[in-house]
């Protein structure tokens, strides 16, 4: 049935209606508890494996070993020397990642965690390779 | 009357993708059309032959990112067929249940743009509006709206509470509201009408002639659906229809996939009811036994098929992608034919093209061998060069 100007009536009533949009920025952006963000790094809890830089599609990680080692604990009395725990660094090159997390799923120790910051454009490339110690 | 080619595309603000139409014409009538593809071609087969099955997931899931969920369930199909995985129920459930909502946001974006090309903009306005609702849900469930990322080898990567569950019911039962108000709309304002009867007609036999898939078939009375025909996933325990209609035209389709989401929104909840319990992945190793797989998926564009090799390491040997819109172009062409100009757009965007999925062939510059960033200046210096070539000198502008 052809019925004209239909939707007049709906576009009227939706001029009494709050908008669909939000004020973003000035008002905060709703996010979803699951949602995807920057990836953070742990280092005491990092062994080097590499795992994730292996699973990485975007190639965005490098976990280089970090410049200043900390010093072996002083052996117990009667013990053999425990070797140094070896420190671990994480580089995130923002500019490559895709936020899949699938780094943060693979990693066996949980030393890279998901976090919900988004607003991470910068004008300087340089600033989107963060540098984690 | 003399007849004149016209390029159409692939800069042009009709259509949103790169691609190139040339039509032959008899003064405002169409007499012929030849379609070029291959601006938006990315090399992501080749790009797939040097990455682990694992990263391959994320890169097939930008072939496209309306069926981001359609491209990498096919792909991981092939791959658990080759483990031989054995892949939990709940797992599968949750595969189907995006792939339901991903159609449920495919076509009621499609509904939106086939507003907008009739210049009906307050449908596409409405539409676009409650899209938002499927996409939160998507994001509520995997945390992402465009790529969730659901998948992995095995399974799923994310499991589904019982909140989660009451909140995309409550969002789909409004949906369902809307949704039955766009088809009474849709089917009795004049406006659609007149725009939209007897243009791009694709009758019954060249729809099978020319191998449409998916609503662009469905649309020309072809009862032909993956979900019904070869199930997969859970889709043999699921009550559905499969929706004709018998106008053949762009009307047709749009009744077609306005009526899909009616379905759609009855399997969803159907899914979310007897969900079953238990793991929702198990572990595959990360090398592949030699082999070979094929898989088709009903994607919301239509049929999607994957072709994977595998050659006993863990990245593959070839992947192989053959997007819907791929298989409906050939129609596109013979609806042009006989119509009008200004229906163009329109006939086009009903198959609901996506080019970035379409095209996929590689090419690569040996002399270079490095990645460059292309500054605005050096682009326009390429552009006057590339045509000056061609005997245009733009070089005055």
């Amino acid at each position: 049935m052809k019925i004209p100007a239909k939707v007049f009536s709906e576009v009227i009533t939706h001029l009494f209606k709050k908008p669909a949009t939000t004020a973003y920025p000035f008002e905060k952006a709703k996010l979803f508890p699951n949602y995807r963000g920057r990836i953070d790094f742990d280092s005491p809890k990092c062994i080097g494996c590499q795992i994730c830089v292996r699973v990485c599609p975007a190639k965005a990680i490098e976990i280089p070993l970090s410049a200043h080692q900390p010093p072996a604990a002083a052996p117990a009395e009667g013990q053999p020397a425990a070797a140094a725990k070896k420190k671990f660094d994480c580089i995130m090159k923002l500019d490559h990642c895709v936020f899949c997390a699938q780094c943060v799923e693979s990693c066996p120790k949980k030393a890279l965690l998901m976090t919900q910051d988004f607003e991470l454009a910068s004008v300087n490339r340089k600033e989107l390779r963060r540098h984690y110690k | 009357m003399s007849k004149i080619t016209i390029p159409f595309g692939p800069q042009h603000p009709a259509l949103k993708e790169p691609e190139n139409f040339m039509l032959v014409l008899e003064g405002e009538q169409i007499s012929g059309a030849t379609i070029n593809l291959g601006y938006n071609h990315r090399g992501m087969e080749k790009a797939a032959e040097d990455r682990t099955y694992i990263q391959n997931l994320y890169l097939i899931e930008r072939v496209c990112g309306i069926c981001s969920h359609s491209h990498t369930t096919c792909y991981i199909t092939n791959v658990e067929e080759l483990a031989k995985a054995e892949v939990p129920q709940r797992a599968l459930a949750i595969r189907t249940l995006f792939g339901e909502l991903e159609r449920v946001h495919s076509h009621l974006l499609w509904l939106g743009v086939a507003g907008y090309e009739m210049g009906f903009e307050t449908l596409f306005m409405y539409t676009w509006r409650d899209r938002e609702q499927v996409l939160d849900c998507l994001e509520l469930l995997s945390g992402n709206r465009v790529h969730y990322s659901i998948n992995t080898i095995g399974g799923v990567r994310r499991d589904i509470t019982a909140e989660q569950k009451a909140e995309v019911k409550k969002r789909i039962k409004y949906l369902e509201e809307r949704t039955q108000y766009y088809i009474k709309l849709a089917t009795g304002e004049p406006t659609v009408l007149a725009r939209t009867q007897d243009v791009g007609r694709l009758p019954y036999d060249v729809a099978i002639e020319r191998g449409a898939v998916g609503p662009t078939a469905r649309a020309s009375g072809v009862a032909r659906d993956v979900r019904k025909d070869d199930p997969y996933l859970i889709y043999s325990q699921l009550d559905f229809k499969v929706i004709t209609h018998n106008t053949n035209d762009v009307f047709g389709r749009l009744v077609v996939r306005a009526l899909e989401l009616v379905e759609s929104y009855k399997l969803i909840h159907q899914i979310l009811d007897g969900l079953p319990e238990g793991p929702i992945a198990v572990k595959v190793p990360w090398k592949l036994p030699a082999g070979e797989a094929v898989n088709h998926y009903e994607a919301p564009r239509g049929e999607d098929i994957h072709y994977l090799k595998a050659n006993g390491t863990d990245k593959p040997e070839r992947l192989k992608v053959r997007a819907p819109t791929l298989a409906n172009l050939q129609s596109v062409a013979y609806m042009l034919e006989g119509g009008w100009l200004a229906d163009v757009p329109l006939v086009i965007a009903a198959i609901d093209p996506c080019m970035s999925c379409t095209d996929r062939a590689a090419v690569w510059n040996p002399e270079k061998g490095r990645t460059e960033v292309y500054s605005w200046e050096e682009m326009r210096k390429l552009g006057i060069e590339h045509y000056k070539r061609r005997g245009v000198d733009f070089g005055r502008l």
